[in-house]
């Protein structure tokens, strides 16, 4: 990989070579932008794109791809500038589309080998790579189906097929694991983390679910409003800054104006993300907090991250004034959840 | 060792240029249509006037009684405007789902996403076109010409009509891009095949509809530069050099071709991308 890179990437802040590295980037559709002068450097291995429904990393990816030109700025990917030479890029890339894709009229090993083809491979080679990545993504046993017939979770499969037959050394997946079931959903995590850890093939995984991320990615880049609010190592950002604690509350005028007062006491509330991935969609009255879900009962769980050396002290000092009742109250370790939600909330916090 | 582990190795092989990619979809494009009956059977309708043709050839060669079979140029131009129906069969069933279907199931992300431009995507979904339909108009010609040269045990007649054979390829070349451009472009505005091939079907019968309300209305014969089938067979009188069928400038039928080819070239150039912006 570090010869594939090229001496032209620089290092990223870890030391790591990069592998794409993006210089003020703004992407706008017509008076709207979509990402909002973007810098960031993607180091090799898994690099985890993660912000909610609508934070750019889409459309980061498809600039990358050079399916959009960027309003401004500077791209460069796997050494190559994106504005001069996006073939080259693409040869080198496989990119997993968020939406259902596939060729029309073809069943799964000729819509692979022909992907494989049209990446350059000679046709031979692309059918044999197809039948591989076919038995590799699990879909051996009905590679000559009809892939209109696939299911969604076999289309996912199918989409990082495709992704991989011309064997590139950057793969972009975007959101890979929508609409699976939980154990489709594992495979695929699985596979994608053999596919960064194994077999040596740099993964931008893009996803809104933490639990995808944490379970795959070394790296984290968070995006929220088309902007990088946070990035770095997944260990370094999850080193405490603060205390988490996980609480219940008896709050006598609900839950929310709780935690507007832990909000406005400088504490970060919210959610923890549920087994099925769902990560606090924040909102930009209550920065951390879901705003998608129904009013939370007095059982429900909160986190809350307090930054500095106050602990549960500053917490109960915040519930006593709110007149609030600790029901709960335990020390926990910081997940993605809490990263994602401390970045979320900085960004708020600055405007 | 997960069953996993097993199938995924590095890639040492060769690459090819991208510049080549274009083939491979032309290849693809056609062979997709090869593997439907329906269209092969088409095809073979579409050649059975070359064998009534080929009868004829063997007639006027070996019966001096009938004489009136001998082929001229005009033989050539009358076949070929026979084919012009076959054309337009072929032009819809084959294209019209070219680049439709690949925006109905999102293959076009896939398509520019892989080493190749969207100049390579048109150049090959184009390319599948352009043999589709020369296979039912071009080549039936040139053998046609083949079997008159075979049949007559002389190259006698290719050589008094020096114009014939140009003329076929010209002509043949010249109407298989500009129907092949026009329906491309179509096929792009729209998910539904079938719809592009209704589109296609409005735009040969409404542009000869209005040329044939005009012409009653005004009392000429001209305008055939409104109508896009009557343009094409002006302009292949003209590249037979025989008699024009229409009293319309030639020149004029030419430019309103070549400005259905533009207009097409535009709309492909807006419409193939790999994601669709709505500002």
């Amino acid at each position: 990989m570090s010869e594939l890179a090229g001496s032209a990437s620089p290092p990223s802040a870890d030391g790591k070579e990069a592998v794409i590295t993006l210089e003020q980037v703004t992407v706008q559709y017509g008076q709207q932008a979509v990402l909002r002068e973007v810098s960031a450097v993607f180091p090799t291995g898994a690099v985890g794109l993660l912000g909610p429904n609508g934070a750019g990393k889409s459309t980061l990816i498809r600039s990358l791809l050079g399916l959009i030109t960027p309003t401004s700025g500077r791209m460069r990917v796997l050494g190559h500038d994106v504005a001069h030479a996006p073939v080259e890029i693409r040869a080198r890339v496989g990119y997993m589309p968020e939406s259902d894709a596939y060729m029309p009229g073809m069943n799964a090993v000729s819509c692979v080998a022909y992907c494989g083809e049209l990446a350059g491979l000679p046709a031979a080679d692309a059918m044999q790579r197809a039948h591989e990545m076919l038995f590799y993504v699990g879909l051996g046993d009905v590679r000559y189906r009809a892939v209109e017939t696939y299911s969604t979770g076999m289309k996912q499969r199918l989409k990082l097929a495709q992704a991989l037959v011309h064997d590139p050394d950057l793969v972009f997946l975007d959101e890979p694991t929508n609409g699976m079931d939980p154990r489709g959903r594992d495979e695929m995590l699985s596979l994608v983390y053999d596919l960064a850890h194994r077999k040596g093939v740099n993964v931008i995984l893009s996803s809104h679910l933490l639990p995808d991320v944490e379970q795959t990615c070394d790296h984290v880049i968070v995006m929220y409003k088309g902007r990088v609010v946070t990035h770095g190592p997944m260990a370094e950002l999850k080193q405490p800054r603060g205390q988490v604690f996980e609480l219940r509350v008896k709050a006598p005028r609900g839950q929310d104006a709780f935690r507007e007062r832990l909000t406005a006491a400088g504490l970060l509330p919210h959610r923890p993300a549920t087994d099925e991935g769902e990560n606090p969609e924040p909102s930009a009255e209550t920065p951390g907090c879901r705003s998608d879900r129904a009013e939370p009962g007095d059982d429900e769980i909160i986190r809350v991250l307090v930054p500095g050396h106050g602990g549960a002290r500053d917490l109960f000092t915040v519930a006593a004034s709110a007149g609030v009742q600790v029901r709960h109250l335990r020390p926990s370790v910081v997940t993605l959840d809490d990263v994602f939600a401390r970045a979320v909330g900085d960004t708020e916090g600055t405007r | 060792m997960p069953i996993h582990d097993q199938g995924y190795r590095r890639y040492t092989g060769t690459r090819l240029p991208h510049s080549r990619t274009w083939r491979a979809i032309a290849r693809s494009g056609v062979q997709s249509m090869l593997r439907r009956r329906a269209f092969v059977a088409l095809v073979i309708v579409s050649w059975l006037p070359f064998i009534v043709r080929a009868v004829q050839l063997y007639a006027a060669a070996n019966l001096p009684q009938v004489p009136f079979l001998a082929p001229t140029a005009e033989t050539f131009r009358q076949f070929l405007g026979q084919q012009e129906t076959f054309l337009f069969f072929v032009t819809v069933y084959a294209g019209a789902g070219l680049i439709a279907n690949d925006r109905r199931v999102n293959a076009l992300q896939i398509y520019l996403s892989r080493p190749l431009t969207r100049m390579d995507y048109i150049l090959g979904k184009l390319a599948a076109l352009l043999a589709l339909v020369l296979f039912v108009t071009w080549v039936p010609a040139v053998l046609l010409v083949a079997v008159q040269v075979l049949f007559s045990g002389s190259s006698a007649f290719v050589l008094e009509n020096m114009r014939v054979l140009p003329a076929i390829t010209v002509l043949t070349g010249f109407e298989a891009v500009i129907v092949s451009l026009a329906m491309l472009a179509l096929s792009s505005l729209s998910k539904s095949s079938r719809f592009v091939g209704i589109l296609y079907a409005a735009l040969l019968f409404f542009t000869q509809a209005i040329t044939v309300v005009l012409r009653a209305v005004m009392g000429e014969r001209g305008l055939a530069w409104l109508s896009v089938t009557d343009s094409l067979t002006q302009v292949g009188d003209a590249i037979f050099g025989l008699p024009l069928s229409y009293e319309s400038s030639v020149l004029l039928c030419f430019v309103s071709l070549l400005a259905i080819a533009a207009v097409s070239v535009a709309v492909l150039n807006r419409r193939v991308r790999g994601v669709e912006v709505v500002a």
